[in-house]
């Protein structure tokens, strides 16, 4: 069976100030019904773009190409109408900033039900029962009272199931959460982590979980891409990239990410930062910062290739390597 | 990370609505400490008014009386002593102040009349233009600058904006005598001016505005013919006003468009006008009430010029004469007027806000 959604080759290029800039290059990316796959990399490498493209949200002027096609429609050749009945109840989304991604004038209620009411053609009555459901599904309490109340009369972490339980509500297929848990307090995290795992287990629901948090992908998702200016570097099942990472951007975000009870003089920064758009070296765009780097990475951006079981990296330096260590 | 619970400490504390304790409403509490400020700025008002009228060079007696009945000192005299000029300066002001406690703001040395019934006199005929001017300005205006904000950059916007431009560098008299020109000398489509036809008779008095009375009295053909006067000097104040609009619509909408909640709205399968509707016109909707409640004020405070050429017998005509006149009392009720106008309006504004946004709802 195909996947739910099929992205392939995606290429997306934004018009900037002085000329077009090419954000995206070459993503292929699937996500199986019912699977929660993650995206993960540096605030700026693409994740929210491939978001945006995937919910027709696109800036005025951007140039796509490639192909994405959900549930056998092809999104790309989508018009206005297309998109109006794709997103929300084919794809829906779950904003970073729950704070302002909730219109701070109108009730819960009302951004509950009104889309429930154009995609699934319910009636005032039906739209409510149904709202009220979702409120407790996503464990608001006093759901009745919640659907009056306006978002500022709600705490960041109520606030985002609020959020999540609009998403949900035109029945979507795919839910696209883009860094869901980053404005929030450590604390309300967890258990909005753990909300998105029951919701796919309850409700057979696949999610799209883009984070710049490793931690977030291992606990959470079965399946992940690793993004780096704005292409796919490393994908393969989250356990084997976390414990087992084969491109050196890979291995250099777990090396740099804090764990435990471990001292920060242990922690390793990567050197130079991710290149602007537009900007990125003729080869590999990663090679001004790797210590792998050979003087081929420097001539053509390495193709995604398979590595071992589900895995694939698009390094041709570090998993020669490891075989030879091996 | 590995341990996953559903509880969020602290999350669930918040909900909907606060308990309300049993004192004052708060809504009361605020509206009787507005009304506490509009007192003590009014009496302020008073103040700087009667000490700028004081301070200007020129004397309500040469103002008002003839060369003739200048040359007579026993006419001076009497003049001075009847409008109270020969007492003191605080004298005067106590001797108003205390007639105001009282309701009364004096007699025009202008018209004769009490300056309460001149102010009642010539304020409805103002309200009469600025109230339609007002609401044609807010739909036009409104619709016109989220226009604009949609097609933002796009040759629609630039439209707009020169058109806003434009609108806001025409002088109002002018455009008054252009639109005279056109449609009552060349079109003949609507009169030149006044506020009825001759032949017609005002109607019975009830709210002053000629067109309500008349069609509260049921004579439907006077109400027609003063609904036909108004037609022209909206239009001209109709057109100043949008152009103020626009720009302040546009930009407020504008603002509004880059939110994440707009994104959010669209990305939930909500059609284009809902979303534009609903989402957009809300909460772009309260900037443009200020300089609504701003453009109202001003509206209602009369428009000397426009009133001047429809021969409008407005408040900014009654203001005007009164300042050449140096009449104090109709110069000192006319800023009264003004300032309790623009506290009202402010009022409101601040009522509309707490209307559309909950944020700033009275707590």
């Amino acid at each position: 069976m195909a996947p739910l959604l099929d992205v392939d080759s995606l290429a997306v290029t934004l018009p900037g100030p002085r000329g077009p800039l090419p954000i995206l290059h070459d993503v292929s990316l699937t996500v199986e019904e019912g699977e929660l796959v993650g995206i993960a990399g540096e605030s700026g490498c693409g994740k929210s773009l491939t978001a945006q493209t995937l919910l027709g949200l696109l800036p005025e002027g951007a140039q796509v190409t490639g192909s994405a096609r959900f549930a056998g429609t092809d999104l790309l050749g989508l018009d206005n109408r297309g998109w109006q009945r794709v997103r929300g109840a084919g794809i829906a989304m779950v904003f970073q900033d729950p704070s302002a991604a909730l219109h701070p004038m109108l009730t819960i209620g009302r951004q509950l039900t009104e889309h429930m009411r154009v995609h699934l053609r319910l009636d005032r009555r039906a739209a409510t029962r149904r709202a009220v459901e979702l409120l407790d599904q996503v464990r608001i309490p006093d759901p009745e009272r919640a659907l009056r109340a306006y978002p500022h009369q709600f705490s960041g972490g109520m606030r985002q199931r609020a959020a999540i339980a609009i998403a949900l509500a035109a029945r979507p297929r795919l839910l696209i959460a883009d860094e869901p848990t980053t404005a929030l307090d450590v604390t309300v995290q967890a258990g909005i982590l753990a909300l998105f795992d029951r919701l796919r287990a309850e409700t057979g629901l696949a999610v799209a979980f883009i984070t710049h948090d490793l931690g977030v992908l291992s606990a959470l998702t079965t399946r992940g891409y690793v993004f780096y200016a704005g292409r796919v570097v490393e994908t393969g099942p989250t356990g084997a990239l976390l414990t087992a990472p084969t491109h050196p951007y890979t291995a250099a975000l777990l090396g740099a990410r804090p764990h435990g009870t471990q001292a920060v003089g242990t922690l390793r920064p990567i050197p130079g930062g991710p290149p602007a758009p537009g900007q990125a070296p003729p080869g590999c765009p990663f090679q001004p910062r790797c210590g792998y780097a050979e003087p081929s990475c420097a001539s053509a951006p390495p193709p995604l290739s398979p590595v071992g079981v589900d895995r694939s990296v698009a390094c041709v330096v570090r998993p020669q390597l490891e075989v030879a260590t091996r | 990370m590995t341990t996953l619970h559903n509880g969020e400490p602290g999350a669930v504390t918040t909900t909907a609505s606060r308990p309300r304790p049993r004192r004052t409403h708060p809504l009361l509490a605020f509206l009787a400490k507005r009304l506490a400020i509009t007192a003590g700025l009014l009496l302020g008002v008073t103040v700087v008014t009667f000490g700028l009228v004081n301070v200007v060079p020129g004397d309500p007696v040469t103002a008002n009386l003839s060369d003739q009945a200048l040359n007579d000192p026993a006419t001076v005299a009497a003049f001075r002593e009847k409008w109270g000029l020969d007492q003191p300066l605080w004298a005067q002001y106590l001797h108003y102040l205390g007639n105001l406690l009282h309701g009364d703001l004096g007699t025009s040395q202008q018209t004769g009349r009490a300056v309460l019934d001149d102010l009642v006199r010539y304020v409805p005929a103002t309200m009469e233009l600025a109230i339609p001017t007002m609401v044609l300005a807010l739909l036009i205006g409104t619709g016109i600058g989220m226009l604009a904000a949609v097609r933002n950059g796009r040759v629609t916007d630039h439209l707009v904006r020169i058109g806003a431009l434009l609108g806001l560098s025409t002088p109002p008299f002018w455009l008054s005598l252009v639109v005279l020109y056109v449609f009552f000398y060349q079109l003949g489509l609507a009169p030149s001016g006044g506020r009825l036809s001759t032949g017609f008779s005002p109607p019975p008095t009830v709210t002053g505005m000629y067109t309500v009375d008349a069609a509260l009295a049921g004579q439907w053909a006077v109400a027609w013919d003063a609904a036909q006067h108004l037609v022209l000097p909206v239009l001209v104040l109709t057109s100043l006003t949008v152009a103020l609009l626009v720009r302040f619509v546009r930009s407020a909408m504008l603002e509004v468009l880059q939110q994440d909640y707009i994104r959010a709205a669209y990305a939930k399968g909500l059609p284009t006008r809902v979303v534009l509707r609903r989402h957009l016109l809300r909460a772009g909707l309260v900037p443009v009430v200020t300089v609504s409640g701003l453009a109202f004020a001003s509206l209602l405070s009369g428009t000397v010029l426009v009133e001047s050429i429809f021969g409008w017998p407005g408040l900014g005509q009654y203001a005007y004469r009164s300042a050449t006149a140096l009449d104090l009392p109709a110069i000192l009720g006319v800023s009264l007027f003004v300032a309790l106008v623009y506290t009202l309006v402010n009022l409101t504004v601040d009522l509309l806000y707490g209307l559309i946004d909950p944020r700033i709802r009275l707590s």
